[in-house]
């Protein structure tokens, strides 16, 4: 291959560029965010404007074991990826079962609050604004959180089979971050549907 | 016009091994790229392929209203026809083809070998196509369980009530939901993989203060579709859910609110007419430099002015809104607001101004758009500060006067870069020059009909006319106008026949560019005309805004002028 050379004799300062995978992720949480903001406004919006149907404070619970356990998922896949960082393999596949089974279980919560919602108070989304708002705001957190356990399973499951290696640092960072930007998202779903709507 | 100088850096000057290769190679190699370059190209060909549908339509819907009382087309087939021309021309159209245009260009403007994320780019492509496709299915698909039209006719805002299940009881706002819901998730693709190339893909030396202004203001608007078009994905949602799961948020007879509706589609619906804005002043801040033969006036006003009008534009939206009836307080501050964007939009005026001032402006046909640009982008505003003052607006609101003076914006000032940019960069792309006579005849015509259309569309608007009506009756002195405006439509579509003509003409007959036909400063001109796959064959390095300037001009190379950098420093 014959080519032109077009450099110069610049002084060779190092020339490092932030990774790809963790602005594309930041990307992505902004987009979340924005969605997330209109979906909160409409909640916000809409309180106490239902023309029927029950009211928050008759039908919802505070979930505080739910939100200790999203929220200490969060200091898990942290101590995950440092572990991951230290080359430590049975730290990092320690910390993201926990990280995986606290999910689970938020998750399972959320999904006997909706049974209890829709079988003993008969309260559906079709039932009042309070119940659009309700259902597709927690709802699509919930959506959020399944996918994000999707994802960590993926890795869970890999990380078992001895498939990741160095080269996935950046990548794994980068998927903490989408699970720590779900939890913070719950911050605010519970502060506004469960402590201020309530 | 050959190379004015034999250095051009970065290129393989090993002879290529020509194949003869079957169509459905190619076929396949065109489906299966992740090529930047290939996806931009097919951005574009997408694009115009909607143009031509979404200009179509609009002939439709001028020749039924050249005269009053017209029966060329039915209520529901007018109906029908504005809703698809706007949601194709701003969703299809615009934003693709700006996007496109960014695909192609920015990676060769940072030196980089392809996007950050290749396949995502080619995921967001074909996702749009899917979606712009699902849109235009309704045409042949269902009728919806009562007969309704399957064709959305809700207007391309489709305000709320209009698409709850009692007015729109066909399937045409849901083709309208989730055909925009789909592209806009390829939009957040594209939006997501330009701003990761930007930040990490950058070649040696090319700092963010000696990024060409074409990567600025594309990684500007960029972040800007990544935060403004959620929302209407989200409202979007929020209207599936009503239709499909019996939900309340926009049923007002549940106590859901109309006006929330609007509010959630003016909060995109304002960046949007930024986000198609950024890209054609990114052509003009590309063009303008190079036909006037100086550097960029004001390179850090021009950043600094895009990312002030990118925070300000997510201030503005009500001003869609004024007749709704908010409070005097949120009236005064969206016309406050208004007001205050327009400033560092002029600032961008000024600039171009300057940059043209004293230089040794060649009048070719990409600097002939720009110019036209710079004068009818101008009258846009003007027409958009009126439209700004609230009880103007309320005079005037959802007239005509409103549909010239966006149309002013998006064909006047938009289009009119995007046609410039066509000029110039077809070089880079195909590696033939695009014929300047027809070329010429295309930028006249298009001058001409686009005046006749739109300068003479402000008065029936003044007069008292409305838009999205199918018909009027004589007597109101619209008719004479109303024909003017016809016309001038016309005679756009004639011109951008010439335009498409020159196009294929140029690709087959037109004359060889070489790498870099206007004797420009970025680095996209130092390799060859078409580029290889992998762009450059080896990683440049820069050290000014304009690199290439300081390859042919190595006595008096860029970085001991430039200000505001540290190269000033070391000048001293």
């Amino acid at each position: 291959m014959t080519t032109i050379p077009f450099t110069y004799d610049v002084k060779d300062d190092p020339w490092v560029l932030p990774y790809r995978g963790t602005v594309g992720m930041w990307c992505l949480i902004l987009a979340e965010s924005a969605m997330f903001l209109i979906f909160v406004v409409a909640y916000i919006f809409y309180l106490g404007k239902s023309l029927s149907g029950p009211t928050p404070k008759e039908v919802l619970k505070l979930p505080i074991f739910d939100t200790i356990c999203l929220l200490s998922s969060s200091l898990t896949i942290h101590l995950s990826v440092t572990q991951f960082q230290k080359s430590s393999r049975k730290g990092f596949i320690g910390w993201l079962a926990a990280t995986v089974l606290l999910g689970i279980i938020f998750l399972l919560g959320t999904a006997k609050e909706w049974n209890d919602l829709i079988f003993k108070h008969d309260f559906t989304i079709h039932t009042s604004l309070f119940g659009a708002t309700f259902y597709s705001l927690v709802g699509l957190h919930a959506t959020h959180v399944a996918i994000g356990l999707l994802m960590l399973s993926i890795v869970l499951v890999l990380g078992l089979l001895d498939k990741v290696g160095e080269e996935q640092t950046h990548r794994f960072h980068a998927l903490s971050m989408y699970w720590h930007f779900v939890d913070a998202v719950w911050v605010v779903v519970f502060l506004v549907v469960y402590v201020i709507g309530r | 016009m050959a190379d004015l100088i034999p250095l051009s850096g970065i290129v393989d000057l090993t002879p290529d091994e020509k194949q003869p290769r079957l169509w459905l190679q190619v076929m396949h190699d065109w489906i299966v790229t992740v090529d930047h370059k290939k996806i931009g190209l097919m951005y574009i060909a997408a694009s115009l392929m909607f143009f031509a549908v979404g200009g179509i339509e609009v002939l439709l819907m001028r020749i039924q209203l050249a005269k009053p009382e017209s029966k060329f087309l039915s209520p529901e087939q007018y109906n029908q026809l504005f809703t698809l021309h706007g949601t194709t021309m701003i969703f299809f159209v615009a934003m693709p083809i700006l996007f496109g245009f960014g695909n192609y260009l920015v990676p060769l403007m940072i030196g980089a070998r392809d996007m950050a994320f290749p396949r995502l780019n080619a995921y967001s492509f074909w996702i749009y196509l899917f979606g712009a496709s699902l849109l235009y299915y309704s045409i042949l698909g269902g009728k919806g369980v009562f007969g309704g039209s399957g064709i959305p006719d809700v207007g391309w805002f489709a305000y709320a009530p209009l698409t709850e299940n009692g007015f729109s009881q066909g399937n045409g706002s849901d083709y309208w939901a989730l055909g925009i819901f789909i592209t806009g998730i390829g939009t957040i693709g594209t939006a997501l993989n330009i701003t990761a190339t930007t930040i990490c893909m950058r070649c040696k030396g090319m700092k963010l203060s000696r990024m060409p202004l074409y990567v600025w203001l594309m990684l500007v608007t960029s972040v800007m579709a990544l935060a403004a078009i959620p929302p209407l994905s989200a409202a979007q949602i929020m209207l599936v859910l009503d239709r499909h799961l019996g939900a309340h948020f926009f049923d007002t007879q549940a106590g859901g609110s109309a006006v929330i509706w609007a509010h959630f589609f003016w909060i995109f619906g304002h960046p949007e007419v930024y986000i198609l804005v950024m890209p054609a002043f990114a052509f003009a801040n590309e063009i303008i430099p190079v036909f006037s033969r100086k550097a960029i006036f004001g390179y850090p006003a021009m950043v600094a002015a895009s990312v002030g009008i990118a925070f300000i534009s997510f201030t503005v939206w009500a001003h869609h809104m004024f007749t709704v009836g908010m409070s005097a307080v949120a009236n005064t501050a969206f016309v406050l607001s208004t007001m205050v964007i327009a400033v560092p939009t002029g600032i961008k005026i000024f600039n171009w101004l300057a940059t043209i001032w004293g230089g040794k402006v060649r009048f070719t046909v990409p600097m002939l758009f720009c110019i036209g640009f710079l004068f009818q982008f101008t009258i846009a505003g003007l027409t958009g500060i009126m439209l700004g003052v609230a009880p103007f607006n309320w005079q005037l609101h959802n007239s005509y006067f409103v549909v010239a003076h966006f149309h002013y914006v998006i064909l006047g000032g938009i289009f009119f870069c995007l046609f410039g940019a066509f000029y110039y960069w077809f070089p880079k792309m195909t590696g033939r020059m695009m014929d300047e006579t027809l070329g010429k005849w295309h930028f006249w015509m298009f001058v001409l009909g686009f005046h006749l259309t739109f300068d003479f569309m402000h008065i029936p608007g003044l007069l008292g006319m409305p838009r999205e009506i199918y018909t009027y009756e004589p007597g109101h002195h619209w008719a004479i106008w109303n024909m003017i405006v016809t016309i001038g439509a016309f005679v756009q579509a004639i011109a951008v026949l010439i335009f498409v003509f020159n196009l294929v003409r140029s690709h087959f007959k037109g004359k060889l560019a070489g790498n870099d036909p206007w004797d420009a400063w970025t680095l996209e001109w130092a390799t060859t005309s078409p580029p290889p796959s992998y762009n450059f064959a080896s990683e440049p390095t820069v050290r000014s805004r304009r690199p290439l300037w300081d390859l042919k001009h190595p006595e008096e190379p860029d970085w001991e002028y430039e200000l505001g950098t540290e190269n000033e420093m070391a000048a001293k």
